[in-house]
């Protein structure tokens, strides 16, 4: 019997920190590409409540969840688009816009919902992905059930991290995105567009933080609420830094931070002794604060991080 | 043809209309949604207006919402001078509520209540401060993202207090005891709830002004923000004076939580800031960094905030067209801004 509850805990702590990485895994990989090119994307934290909201609702006025995705990734991308718009082309503070992009997505995204779904007593929420069993793989003992008997959004987010490796690393266009962000003047000189490298580096890096809030407000939480995102956004800028500006890295630290987060999410439910669940709570935050300071030393962020190009000055 | 130049330097009638050319595109760009909303766009924007500067009730209503966001607007300035980039005001905001909150339950003559509540209110949003600070002065940790994480923290801190020792164990509400009534911030216009920290947020202003300005500490502020290479190399210790700064800039975060538990809540509850810390970058980018023009930008802001509920009741339009206006307001002055950095030049057409 107690074998059979172990499994149980186990099984269910594996699943919940898959779910928990899930969405910070394409945010942390969308800041990731962002940042490569050279472009710190501080709106992301509004980005992924935007794309929230545009996905819930797309999913419940037509009844297609993966039209909702869809929609959200459209959103990210635009939102992707604006930032790039005034951080690439305009050569804007990237901190200020970004903060910009988040201020303005959330508060379109709480307007617009207000709009569309009125005041209500209780939240509308939508039918949610059915899990999606992997043959086989799913009857691997308490790792089959967790890791491969999830949503499909879930597999995304575990195929997305090979494969932004793979363009990243192994793609002429990963090259581009990497000169631009290291050294934009030679990748000039050496025919690369870097005002659109940067351009399409953020714009993807939207898509798959809309990709994220889609997974909170269709999968996680089956409703779009207020404080959805609650800091996830800012978790995942946090994660790049910690991932080292790698995918495989950055990935390893969303699931370590879903570690964490799920680890505090039981010991809040185990009711361990007096101590306030807010301190649980707190708990990731200041994890992600710690790893930071021990990580910052050797962290080399893009050379070309934050600084605007302009052709002519030379 | 036009072509871009670069400007060397500034009138100074931009300090002005820049602003306000920002402002303008914002609500023009902001009346696509209430038209979306259904709602006609000049009703709506009269409403907000009436409802905030149209009668003199209206108007100090809109001065004690601007108080918060005069102190964070100047938080941020100062943070933002020094280029040390503090986005961690909300949280510096509640801890000052917080603090402020303990010291005011405690029974004490009047006077002496408000002038330790502001003090501890100060040093906590100071200590808060200090963390991002130390952590990029000491460990080279990136100070935006610290300082956004460590907002979470604060606030989780605050609910633990309030869900907690402080829960009102009468009614089960999460909110705190409220301060003596001896500590509340004395009412100035009868009637009103204008109090004696709007008083003090409009005389921080000129004396932050003078503070950037004037003083040695200022001018090293400026010169770390513009210039830091060439601040250690004219002897200026640059780590020292982002220390300093932190602890200022936190230190005005914090007394805006002061001002709103001792002048406006009595007590402090989860939505004591709906958002002031955040709203204060708008105010400071909009004053172009520079404290006097915090004040007419957080007045802004403050209407727009107080106008957007009385448009919601008036109209249908969702209050929340005030949040939208503050992000598009922010853009839109980063945009505005290019203008000092470049003039549209005419070129002749032949080659």
């Amino acid at each position: 019997m107690s074998v059979v509850l172990e499994q149980i805990f186990q099984v269910g702590f594996l699943a919940a920190i898959i779910r928990i990485a899930t969405p910070l895994a394409f945010a942390t990989l969308g800041e990731m590409f962002s940042e490569r090119a050279g472009v710190l994307n501080l709106g992301i934290e509004g980005i992924m409540l935007l794309s929230a909201m545009t996905g819930f609702t797309a999913t419940s006025l037509s009844g297609s969840l993966w039209l909702g995705v869809l929609a959200a990734m459209l959103t990210g991308a635009l939102m992707g688009a604006v930032h790039a718009l005034f951080t690439v082309a305009l050569g804007l503070s990237q901190h200020v816009c970004g903060i910009g992009v988040t201020l303005f997505s959330s508060g379109l995204a709480y307007f617009l919902y207000r709009l569309i779904f009125g005041q209500q007593s209780v939240p509308p929420s939508i039918k949610s992905f059915e899990t999606l069993p992997i043959p086989v793989l799913s009857d691997i003992p308490v790792l089959g059930p967790a890791v491969f008997n999830q949503f499909s959004l879930v597999y995304m987010a575990m195929a997305a991290v090979p494969l932004a490796a793979f363009v990243l690393y192994r793609t002429p266009w990963g090259l581009s995105v990497r000169m631009v962000g290291e050294n934009p003047r030679a990748a000039d000189s050496a025919g690369v567009g870097v005002i659109a490298t940067r351009f399409q580096a953020v714009i993807l890096g939207g898509a798959l933080m809309g990709l994220a809030g889609a997974f909170l407000s269709m999968v996680q939480f089956n409703a779009f609420t207020f404080g959805l995102v609650s800091g996830r956004g800012w978790v995942a800028i946090a994660l790049v830094v910690f991932g080292r500006w790698d995918p495989w890295r950055s990935a390893g630290a969303a699931l370590l931070f879903a570690f964490v987060d799920a680890l505090q999410l039981r010991m809040q439910a185990s009711g361990l002794g007096h101590i306030p669940y807010e301190a649980f709570l707190m708990l990731p935050f200041i994890f992600t604060i710690v790893a930071m300071a021990v990580m910052s030393r050797n962290a080399v962020a893009p050379s070309a991080l934050l600084k605007p190009f302009r052709r002519e000055e030379r | 043809m036009f072509r871009l130049e670069a400007r060397t330097s500034t009138p100074g009638w931009f300090n002005l209309a820049l602003p306000l050319l920002a402002i303008g595109a914002t609500l023009v760009l902001c009346s696509g949604l209430i038209a979306l909303a259904g709602a006609g766009v000049i009703e709506a924007y009269g409403v907000m207006f009436s409802a905030s500067l149209g009668d003199s009730y209206a108007i100090t209503e809109t001065l004690v919402r601007a108080t918060p966001m005069i102190f964070t607007g100047l938080a941020v300035a100062v943070a933002f001078r020094a280029k040390f980039w503090n986005i961690g005001a909300e949280g510096q905001l509640l801890a000052g509520a917080v603090a402020s909150c303990a010291v005011g339950a405690i029974p004490m003559p009047g006077p002496l209540a408000m002038l330790l509540m502001a003090l501890a209110g100060a040093a906590a949003g100071a200590a808060v401060a200090l963390v991002p600070a130390t952590l990029r002065v000491k460990f080279r940790v990136d100070d935006v993202v610290s300082s956004l994480l460590l907002n979470s923290v604060i606030f989780y801190g605050l609910m633990a207090l309030i869900e907690g020792p402080w829960k009102d164990s009468f009614s089960g509400y999460p909110i705190s005891p409220p301060i003596e009534d001896s500590a509340n911030f004395p009412v100035l216009l009868e009637g009103t709830r204008l109090h004696l920290g709007v008083v003090a947020a409009f005389l921080a202003a000129p004396v932050i002004w003078f503070l950037i300005a004037r003083t040695t500490l200022g001018f090293r502020i400026r010169v770390v923000g513009e210039n830091p290479e060439a601040a250690r190399y004219g002897g200026i210790h640059v780590e020292r004076v982002l220390i300093s700064t932190a602890l200022l800039s936190g230190a005005l975060a914090g007394l805006a939580g002061v001002g709103e538990v001792g002048g406006v809540h009595f007590q402090v509850m989860s939505d004591i800031s709906p958002g002031y810390g955040y709203s204060g970058i708008v105010v400071a980018m909009l004053a172009r960094l520079n404290p006097l023009g915090v004040v007419p930008a957080a007045l802004f802001l403050a209407a727009v905030m107080t106008g957007a509920e009385a448009m919601s009741r008036a109209t249908g339009v969702p209050a929340f067209l005030s949040d939208v206006i503050q992000g598009t307001a922010l853009l839109a002055m980063l945009v505005a801004l290019l203008f000092t950095a470049y003039r549209v030049r005419r070129v002749g057409a032949a080659r």
